[in-house]
């Protein structure tokens, strides 16, 4: 198997889907020639022509409204957003429309759209690049929200998005890019929606996440070690659908549980599972579902960042007053 | 398709004046033009040696545009009118009197710093493209209901043009009649993506019309060609006459932003072929001809400008780096409890 970082996963599913299946089809800003700003689809349209890997004109609502319109007729579009903060330039083709159609057409229009977005922050980009946006995409029903947070997965859960018969947000976490490489199977490997991953085994708490958080969940774990304290993370892969089986298994395991998240504290998805916890779970805790998140301001100038976002700091301080509890 | 628009031009690129050119700008004026211009092409390359040193921010230079962002800017009466830009006009917004040192310090990480003071009338850089144009619209159409006879100068790029914001900013503007000037820098490219795959449209400029009012195609290379078309657009404005679209035809010399690579979608063929029509070398031979510039005054004013870059990064260098109360300026004018509290435990866990 290979050794492939998150860029070189994704393009090699991409690669999979679009050789397997002939609808399928990329559009999105400065993905042709120049392969996409971070180079994820790099050489597929030397490969697959121009008019299955096209360069779109800059408008975030058409491409993704045209990408409904190329559902409809018949084809599997993979549409990028640049980043998932443009995406607010396009919302209303997201929620309204995206997440409505089969809704609205009463089950006759399926569309099966894949909407990948780069996100996330930790590379000092420039503003509405890094914010993370995931709950008020998870608040538009009929979407799935994928947050992979490995090269394989990556890959696995893209494959199996094209696949998918409903739209798709599959949010790619552009700090992890690059940061590692890993085994990635060749050919149509599929992971599936709804199951999430245990990252790292550990007997006295949970800390769960998605994303770049699983990578900073991990560090955590390690430095937690060190002083005895066995943490468990918890990829959750995909937040729609969501394995809330997985995360009733860990509350009740560790009784202890810290959810750790990019986007801001308060109406973030880690109150989702804090509340699903408590209503499935509340006997099995040994105390309050703990949540490390970014504070509930704009995302600030990248040299701010590290005072936003939830730091190693942090987190091992919430998983020691967890353990404590 | 739209009917053919005529290019307007004054200056050509051997810095001789197209027979008939009415020059809206005076010798002296067109000398500190050439200053403003040689500012903006030197903190680009600073800003660039910065930003690769791991010192600046992502930057995204103007060199190659600098004609068409002072051509424009110049037209403007920073004492009623306003700025609303996108994020390549540096220019302007020294022009509007925005202070040097304040850019800076923002690049460097110091927003508060980089805080545009109450009297300059100029708003914040707009990365989401095409943002700033529905609301330079309303702000000019709200200065004319308040009284004021100012005029809104907007700027955008080829690629913004195609954002659902510009055509929804350009009818509000041609129904409602705004004071406003749509400054279209056409520069070719949007990161990749040429201008043919942009719009079918031929000139970016024929959108105009279709909105009720004027789209002016000029040469946007051309400093004083730029400056006679905003002023006239900044006339009608001011007179009552609505908005304007004018789409200044340049090019991006450099990259779009620090974390490009050009080498990698661009013919290096095209490229020579638009440095050949640097704005700035006309300007320089224009001034030359009429005994207005030579060698020393152009080394005097790189000298005078470098010594201000040297001076505003120092300042900001020695500057204490924000801490995490930072994050929590200027957020809501009284914060919720809530946030006062995170903000209060933000500060407790950097102490700790």
């Amino acid at each position: 198997m290979a050794q492939l970082t998150m860029v070189e996963a994704l393009r090699d599913g991409l690669r999979v889907a679009m050789a397997d299946d002939p609808r399928v089809l990329c559009l999105g800003l400065d993905i042709g020639t120049l392969g996409g700003v971070f180079r994820v689809t790099r050489g597929l349209q030397a490969e697959f022509g121009a008019d299955r890997v096209v360069d779109t004109p800059l408008a975030e609502a058409s491409i993704i409204g045209a990408a409904i319109g190329l559902a409809l007729a018949g084809l599997r579009p993979v549409a990028e957003l640049q980043f998932l903060g443009f995406s607010h330039q396009g919302f209303h083709q997201l929620g309204a429309q995206l997440g409505r159609f089969r809704t609205r057409s009463r089950g006759r229009f399926a569309v099966p759209v894949v909407v990948r977005a780069p996100f996330g922050g930790g590379i000092r980009s420039p503003e509405f690049h890094s914010d993370a946006l995931e709950a008020q995409i998870v608040q538009m029903p009929g979407i799935k929200v994928v947050m992979p947070a490995t090269p394989a997965d990556a890959k696995g859960l893209l494959l199996t998005a094209i696949r998918d018969p409903d739209p798709v947000l599959f949010c790619e976490p552009d700090r992890l890019y690059r940061l590692g490489r890993e085994e990635v199977p060749p050919g149509p490997h599929l992971v599936p929606f709804g199951v999430a991953r245990l990252a790292r085994a550990g007997d006295d708490l949970t800390l769960v996440a998605w994303s770049a958080a699983v990578e900073l969940c991990l560090r955590a774990a390690d430095r937690l070690a060190g002083e005895g304290i066995g943490a468990a993370v918890l990829d959750l892969r995909t937040l729609v659908p969501l394995d809330v089986e997985a995360i009733l298994r860990e509350a009740r395991r560790t009784s202890r549980v810290v959810v750790v998240h990019e986007a801001p504290l308060t109406g973030g998805f880690g109150a989702e599972i804090a509340a699903t916890i408590q209503e499935e779970a509340f006997h099995a805790l040994d105390g309050p579902v703990r949540r490390v998140a970014a504070w509930d301001v704009p995302y600030p100038p990248g040299r701010l960042e590290d005072h936003y976002l939830p730091s190693l700091e942090r987190v091992v301080r919430a998983a020691r007053a967890a353990v404590r509890d | 398709m739209t009917a053919a628009v005529r290019r307007r031009s004054q200056l050509l690129p051997s810095g001789r004046l197209r027979p008939g050119a009415a020059v809206s700008l005076p010798v002296d004026e067109v000398r500190a033009a050439l200053e403003l211009m040689l500012l903006s092409r030197r903190f680009d390359a600073r800003a660039i040696a910065m930003q690769r040193l791991g010192r600046w921010g992502v930057h995204s230079p103007a060199e190659g545009q600098e004609a068409a962002v002072v051509g424009s800017c110049l037209a403007l009466d920073p004492g009623r009118d306003w700025v609303v830009p996108q994020y390549r006009e540096l220019a302007a917004y020294l022009h509007q009197g925005h202070g040097l040192e304040r850019v800076v310090a923002a690049q460097m990480g110091h927003p508060q710093e980089g805080r545009i003071a109450d009297e300059v009338r100029l708003l914040p850089v707009q990365v989401a493209l095409a943002a700033q144009l529905p609301q330079a619209v309303g702000l000019a159409w709200g200065l004319r209901r308040q009284g004021q006879d100012a005029v809104v100068l907007t700027y955008l790029g080829d690629g913004a043009s195609s954002e659902g914001d510009f055509h929804e900013a350009c009818n509000l503007a041609g129904v409602v009649r705004a004071p406003v000037v749509f400054l279209l820098q056409n520069n070719g490219w949007a990161i990749s993506t040429p201008r043919r795959l942009q719009s079918a449209a031929t000139t970016l400029a024929s959108r105009g019309p279709g909105y009720g009012f004027p789209g002016v195609v000029v040469d946007g290379n051309d400093l004083l060609a730029v400056h006679a078309v905003t002023a006239e657009a900044v006339g009608r404005a001011r007179a009552g006459d609505g908005p304007t679209l004018i789409e200044a035809q340049t090019y991006r010399l450099g990259f779009h932003n620090t974390t490009d690579d050009p080498t990698a979608y661009t013919d290096p063929a095209e490229l020579a072929a638009a440095r050949a029509l640097d704005p700035i070398l006309r300007v320089r031979r224009y001034l030359t001809a009429h005994g207005a510039w030579d060698e020393e005054r152009e080394a005097a004013a790189c000298r005078a400008i470098d010594d201000r870059l040297d001076r505003a990064i120092a300042r900001a260098e020695r500057l204490p780096a924000p801490g995490p109360a930072a994050c929590f300026d200027d957020v809501y004018a009284e914060p919720p409890p809530r946030v006062l509290a995170q903000r209060a435990h933000a500060l407790a866990e950097a102490e700790v």
